[in-house]
């Protein structure tokens, strides 16, 4: 950095100390067999990992009968989703493209490798598919995407408020996109939330849970922050509560003790599902702002009030921004741990992505595949995950690139 | 929010009685707190309503009645023509089972794991890497219905089980050897507790002989070696030995002799322990991590060996970052050890689930299970907070 800032006398920096090259020889006997106990080490580990690496690869490749899955996509992803509203599915995909692509445009350009892979993604998918009307959905998310890299490249500056608006419209409107309507006969007619499913159910819960739970979690943090003892202690009452129990006692709790509560009105398991997973979630999101709000130090407060800010505005401008970007990677965490919980909804009889598993495994044609769809399951979570969490280390290594 | 006082004007100045401070304040309580109250009122009453509509009052009289259900797996006596607390303790004892076992053996392989980590052998640390991946990218729920519906309810049936020396797999569970008390048995046990009072009293009368002696004494060997002296002449002076092996064997359709664990106990502690020692492998990576290398530096500069660096220096002050993300982790395995109701081993929750529904008494058993959760997740902040008042930092 200062480098590039000019003085009158110019300080040479002292130069990094070389890195260490090695020979492969060299690598090999300092990282794996420097010792004679590392060097048994590596042998039994080895040994391991090769019988391991040896009996999945067999298993995967020549056992396994993946048509189970190939078979039942459309069910993993969609669950029962009606097949001539699936086009609003795909439009919310390939708006999704569109925004990702544009935001990478405007704050990723750095990373222009994973860029191209992720550009590439759909087309690679569009190749491998076997049905038409995928094939032509897959191709326009890859085109949206493009568009919409290709836009912010162009116009970067221009385009923030623009794609920060447009992430902030997106969720509404796959939330319309997806629920439909109106009358049967409207655009876009209702579709009951007993015929969500798959992989579409999981995401959308953890949507929701991100959404609703966040701005839930900031107000029970600072009201526990607060110096107005009832509000405080009532807050704290609810956070250790909901911390104290598992999640599937509190799934269970709005799946049966909502309707107890609000009779008359109808509540349908998803949305009672949705209420659980906020409930739960905003407890932890409030302990995790309350650390970035304990890092604030106290000056800014001080410094605040002396500018004549109200509380409400000094919360809103100067404390909350600052706490919120200090604690962002453990927000990302917890939304991560958010998305891995959801799976539970199929205890109290939804069918999410493990929901549509159990279905999948009753069928007569595929007993006994567990391994197979299960495997399977633990991928799609495990590609989300860690996509969200390299997204967030990103993330962390640029908030800390700003100091 | 810490908001520093409004400084006092010195002039008294006439304000309205509702734009003064103090009275906002109060008025804000209040008010927040008749708006819950309210809204908790409302719920109350209609949920008492729709119960009253249910034909269901509010109470736990049904707990003595019969509960006619079996539970596989019973630490106690049981039966289904026992009652229903009864069934909620076979559960309650079944939580505690799996969280104390899971606790255990989770610390000792994520201890194991991130150790691995920093191992300077790369492919050690790059396999406890793959492996740290995985346990923190799959939700517990499909780990566990993998264990249990790919590797367990898979295995060969009793007749054609897998034999692993004494050990047997088969999709009945895992036969392994166990010990059968006999007459002397409860003789035994009154020998073990007093070798365990010995051993404490060696334990002290050491330390005390070190603080007098201004010495280093050995504090842990003599006291293990007690209880072990102890315990080996007991089992042998006595007639007859307390504990007999039984091996298990294989007799028609099921086993006989030795003990039996069943798919599901076996399938939720296993995932529940590998799970757990992802993320513990994890906190005990940042630990050590976070000891500065001038400390291990220091350390071998002043002659210790690697070894006792790593025991003496790094470890204890390792310990003070570990004990509070740690303690974390055995809570959410203390309530993680609820899936089990995913794969049908009997915790508490699962027994409460089939009491909902043979009663309905929603509202009772959930009350039940959240205090009871609510009640081991203090008890073992309790422990861990005692335990991490006692390594801390003693700072002047």
């Amino acid at each position: 950095m200062s480098a590039e800032t000019p003085t009158a006398s110019k300080t040479v920096e002292a130069l990094p100390p070389p890195t260490e090259r090695y020979s492969v020889v060299r690598w090999l006997h300092k990282n794996l067999f420097s010792t004679w106990y590392n060097t048994l080490l590596t042998i039994v580990m080895l040994v391991l990992a090769v019988l391991a690496a040896r009996s999945v690869l067999e298993w995967a490749l020549i056992q396994a009968r993946w048509e189970v899955i190939t078979v039942n996509l459309r069910l993993f992803m969609v669950g029962q989703y009606p097949t001539d509203a699936l086009w609003r599915i795909w439009a919310c995909v390939a708006l999704l493209a569109f925004l990702i692509g544009m935001s990478w445009g405007i704050w990723g350009r750095m990373q222009r490798g994973g860029a191209i892979a992720f550009g590439a993604l759909p087309f690679v998918l569009a190749i491998i598919t076997s049905d038409e009307l995928s094939r032509l959905a897959l191709v326009i998310t890859g085109v949206a995407g493009i568009v919409g890299y290709a836009l912010s490249w162009r116009w970067g500056a221009a385009l923030q408020r623009v794609s920060i608006i447009g992430w902030i419209l997106y969720f509404p409107l796959l939330f319309v996109l997806v629920s439909g309507f109106g009358a049967d006969d409207s655009v876009l007619p209702p579709v009951p939330t007993n015929l969500w499913g798959g992989l579409l159910l999981t995401l959308l819960l953890t949507i929701v849970g991100i959404v609703f739970s966040f701005p839930l979690g900031v107000l029970l943090a600072l009201g526990r922050q607060s110096n107005l003892p009832v509000i405080s202690w009532l807050c704290v009452i609810y956070i250790e509560l909901i911390r104290g129990v598992p999640f599937i006692s509190v799934l269970f709790m709005a799946q049966l003790m909502l309707p107890l509560f609000l009779p008359g009105i109808t509540i349908d398991r998803v949305v009672r599902a949705m209420a659980g997973v906020v409930i739960f979630s905003a407890a932890y999101l409030a302990e995790n702002v309350r650390g970035g709000l304990q890092s604030i130090p106290r000056g800014q407060y001080e410094a605040a009030r002396a500018l004549g800010l109200n509380s409400w505005k000094m919360m809103l401008l100067i404390i909350l921004p600052q706490a919120l970007r200090a604690v962002i990677p453990i927000l990302v965490g917890q939304f991560i741990a958010l998305f891995k919980d959801t799976s539970l909804v199929v205890i109290v009889g939804l069918l999410d992505l493990m929901g549509i598993a159990k279905t999948v495994l009753a069928q007569p044609d595929f007993l006994g595949l567990q391994a197979e769809v299960y495997t399977f399951v633990a991928f799609v979570y495990g590609v989300f995950c860690y996509l969200m969490s390299a997204f967030s280390q990103r993330l962390e290594a640029k908030l800390h690139a700003g100091r | 929010m810490e908001a520093p006082p409004r400084p006092s004007s010195p002039l008294r100045l006439n304000r309205a009685f509702w734009r003064d401070e103090r009275f906002i304040r109060i008025a804000v309580q209040i008010l927040f707190l008749a708006l819950v109250v309210w809204i908790g009122s409302v719920a109350l009453r209609n949920m008492l309503t729709s119960l009253r509509q249910q034909g269901l009052v509010l109470g736990f009289d049904f707990l003595n009645s019969g509960a006619g259900f079996d539970i596989s797996d019973a630490l106690i006596a049981y039966s289904s023509s026992d009652t229903f607390a009864r069934a909620l303790q076979v559960g309650l004892l079944n939580t505690i089972l799996v969280s104390l076992l899971g606790i255990v053996l989770s610390t000792i392989l994520g201890i194991v794991v991130g150790v691995a980590r920093l191992s300077s052998n790369w492919l050690v640390s790059r396999m406890a890497w793959v492996f740290v991946e995985i346990m923190r990218n799959v939700p517990l729920l499909v780990l566990l219905v993998f264990i249990y519906t790919a590797f367990f309810l898979k295995l060969p049936r009793a007749r054609q089980a897998v034999s692993v020396g004494p050990v047997y797999l088969s999709n009945r569970g895992v036969a392994i050897p166990w010990g059968e008390p006999t007459d002397t048995w409860s003789l035994y046990v009154f020998i073990l507790a007093g070798a365990l009072i010995a051993g404490v009293l060696v334990g002290f009368a050491m330390r005390w002989w070190q603080e007098r002696s201004g010495r280093p004494r050995p504090l842990v060997w003599p006291s293990l070696l007690t209880i072990a002296g102890i315990a080996t002449v007991g089992w042998i002076a006595l007639p007859q030995p307390p504990l007999t092996l039984s091996y298990p064997e294989i007799a028609g359709f099921n086993f006989q002799g030795g003990r039996v664990l069943s798919p599901e106990f076996m399938a939720l502690l296993i995932g529940l322990v590998i799970y757990t020692a992802g993320f513990i492998g994890e906190v005990v990576r940042a630990g050590i991590q976070a000891v500065p290398k001038g400390q291990v530096e220091a350390a071998r500069a002043l002659g210790l060996s690697p070894l006792l660096t790593l025991r003496l220096v790094v470890f204890p002050q390792a310990l003070r970052l570990i004990i509070p993300p740690i303690t974390n982790q055995y809570l959410n395995l203390t309530k993680n050890s609820t899936l089990a109701v995913a794969i049908g081993y009997p915790d508490l929750f699962a027994v409460s689930g089939t009491i909902i529904n043979q009663t309905g008494r929603a509202v009772e058993m959930i009350a039940v299970v959240m205090a009871v959760y609510l009640t081991l997740s203090l008890i073992t902040s309790l422990i861990m907070n005692w335990y991490n008042r006692r390594v801390r930092l003693v700072e002047r």
